[in-house]
């Protein structure tokens, strides 16, 4: 029996494969035989050496032209790269979950997303997924022979495969369908250094309690090498950028440590957090809900607590 | 059917909070506007699934508030038309208490409501929604074309994301989602999208299935003039019957997934919270460095 073709949409920012999608890699690992299936330019010695590193066996390139932005052409260059892949796994974004849609409505497969994982049960793919504001785990079994499935960032840790994949490149043709739709213009954003919010193993935010002032909160981001992260509330006032919101409106995320500074812990924001690895939270107000989700909470002024927070970690990082 | 007396005027939307929208229109027939919306229960409620579908106490929901933004947009179209030159109907899809989204829609000032109810369509997933939903606004052009379908960018109860997209293919219109703004003009609709990487700007000729999000408007409350007059404006309902949909095509048994089995989330175990007395920042530290976080 050949082994099943698991397709992985990798995530790049030009040459850089994002951390997301090695994870990805390493549970397609356990699921059959990885391909990687990369949209755009073609990928760099680097990056293919990142993929081989992760155990893909093959890497699949499609060009697909100028407008590969569009959902529509996502969606056919990854069909065109998948056709005899029994699994696609891609990283759960909104774009990701749009192409995954329409691939999903041209090849009949199911699709998961916001998967925290994914495995074979006798011969289907089930998946777990938080609903409900991440009030409930739910299991998902597939009906379909086909399964699509996006997954969250920092659900399955990375591992490099104990054997490296040869990582073969295939070029792949794809006729660019016509769409509605046309790309007017593209604005890309400039390269950050810091860590992508959805990426981050630590995140640390600060909402109505910081009154604006990020200073403490950044400093402990940089200190623990996390991102950060905000209320709606805060972005609300315009004190930090929408791109920091954590909540289902903005990222999702799912650290190992998310560090809750001034937040009351709003439904909505919650949602956008609560299955995050340890949380711990820092608020004037003893009522606050993030209390209730919190693993370990200071009840006080997080101008008097974080600078002791920021004093000890750094004393700790020195020894 | 009226004749515009200023063809090719730019009207622009002026919006509260300070946003503003371009409307160029040049038509014969009025704009017909849907706007797609969901009945979501109460995120703070008590809920459960029963046989892989989500089974609610109470009557306790109301319309998924990211809809809002969508009815607010529509709103604001059809505002910056002359009387009578736009009309906007909402159109949701669920079980007899969905008609609360569409009421809630009638409140903010939708000029029309359709709610399709059956119960061959519980357990459906965002195919058979979207299956469902697209032949309900296909039914609503047996007035008159539909120029813009506008969806909310995701549902707060599941979070899928995935519908717009969906419903663009059943409909075969154009796809332009997580709007942050949206601009209509000669007949073409061009809206912004700020991902995390790049802006884009996307263009399509209508018709098309437009998603915005929670950035692209604030949406009103209702005022007691709306509220009084919603209560005496008609919900026309649809059964799959009527739409001319196969019951076998939607609901659970033609879900691609199915739900194996869904619980609580555990409360965390060992939950400490401590009143700052002077040291508690060392103390969040030493919680941080003892479990290896820090």
């Amino acid at each position: 029996m050949s082994e099943n073709t698991i397709a992985v949409l990798i995530e790049h920012r030009g040459a850089q494969v994002a951390h997301p999608s090695v994870e990805a890699l390493t549970l397609a690992r356990g699921l059959g035989r990885p391909v990687a299936v990369w949209l755009g330019q073609a990928p760099t010695d680097d990056a293919l050496a990142q993929l081989a590193q992760y155990g893909a066996d093959e890497v699949r390139v499609v060009g697909a032209g100028s407008q590969v932005r569009l959902p529509a052409v996502a969606a056919a260059a990854v069909e065109a790269a998948s056709g005899d892949a029994a699994v696609v796994l891609a990283v759960s974004t909104f774009v990701n979950k749009e192409i995954l849609t329409r691939l999903a409505l041209m090849t009949g497969a199911g699709v998961v997303v916001d998967a925290a994982g994914a495995q074979w049960v006798d011969g289907a793919i089930e998946t777990d997924q938080t609903v409900f504001a991440a009030t409930w785990n739910v299991r998902t079994r597939m009906a379909t022979d086909r399964a699509i499935v996006a997954v969250r960032p920092n659900t399955t840790q990375a591992v490099p495969s104990p054997e490296v994949g040869r990582a073969q490149v295939v070029e792949v043709a794809v006729t660019v369908p016509a769409t509605r739709e046309s790309m007017v213009a593209v604005q890309v954003q400039p390269p950050s250094d810091e860590v992508p919010l959805a990426e981050a193993a630590v995140v640390v935010s600060g909402g109505r309690g910081t009154s604006g002032d990020y200073t403490l909160v950044r400093e402990l981001a940089q200190l623990l090498g996390g991102a950060v992260g905000a209320s709606r509330d805060a972005t609300d006032e315009g004190w930090i950028g929408h791109e920091h919101m954590v909540g289902q409106t903005g990222t999702t995320v799912t650290p190992r440590l998310y560090v809750a500074c001034g937040i009351s812990g709003a439904v909505h924001h919650r949602g956008g957090m609560q299955a995050s690895g340890t949380i711990v939270a820092v608020n004037i107000d003893p009522e606050a809900p993030i209390f209730e989700i919190a693993d370990f909470g200071v009840v006080g002024d997080l101008n008097d607590v974080l600078p002791q927070v920021i004093e000890r970690v750094a004393a700790h990082r020195a020894s | 059917m009226k004749r515009l007396t200023t063809p090719n005027t730019t009207h622009t939307i002026a919006a509260p909070d300070a946003r503003v929208t371009q409307v160029r229109i040049a038509r014969l027939e009025p704009m017909r506007i849907v706007v797609t919306v969901k009945f979501v229960p109460d995120l703070q409620s008590e809920r459960s699934f029963t046989e892989g579908a989500v089974t609610r106490v109470g009557d306790d929901g109301t319309m998924n508030e990211l809809d809002e933004n969508a009815v607010e947009a529509a709103l604001r179209i059809r505002e910056s038309l002359p009387e009578g030159e736009c009309e906007v109907t909402a159109v949701t899809v669920g079980g007899p208490d969905a008609v609360a989204a569409v009421r809630k829609a009638l409140q903010l000032g939708v000029d029309h409501a359709v709610h399709v109810s059956d119960d061959a369509i519980s357990g459906s997933d965002v195919f058979g929604t979207a299956t469902v939903l697209a032949a309900a606004i296909r039914r609503v052009e047996a007035d008159g074309p539909v120029d813009l379908v506008i969806t909310g960018m995701a549902a707060l109860d599941g979070l899928t994301s995935m519908l717009p997209t969906a419903l663009a293919f059943h409909l075969d219109m154009a796809q332009l989602t997580l709007a942050s703004d949206l601009e209509l003009a000669d007949g073409q609709v061009t809206i912004t999208r700020h991902l995390d990487d790049a802006h884009e700007q996307v263009q399509a000729p209508l018709p098309a299935v437009v998603s915005v999000t929670d950035e692209a408007n604030k949406p009103r409350f209702p005022n007691f003039k709306l509220i009084m007059a919603a209560r005496s404006k008609p919900v026309t309902t649809y059964s799959l019957a009527d739409l001319g949909i196969d019951a076998a095509s939607v609901g659970a048994a033609a879900a691609r997934t199915q739900v194996v089995w869904a619980k609580p989330r555990p409360p965390r175990e060992g939950r400490v919270t401590i009143t700052d007395t002077g040291e508690g920042g060392y103390a969040l530290a030493d919680f941080l460095i003892e479990r290896g976080l820090a």
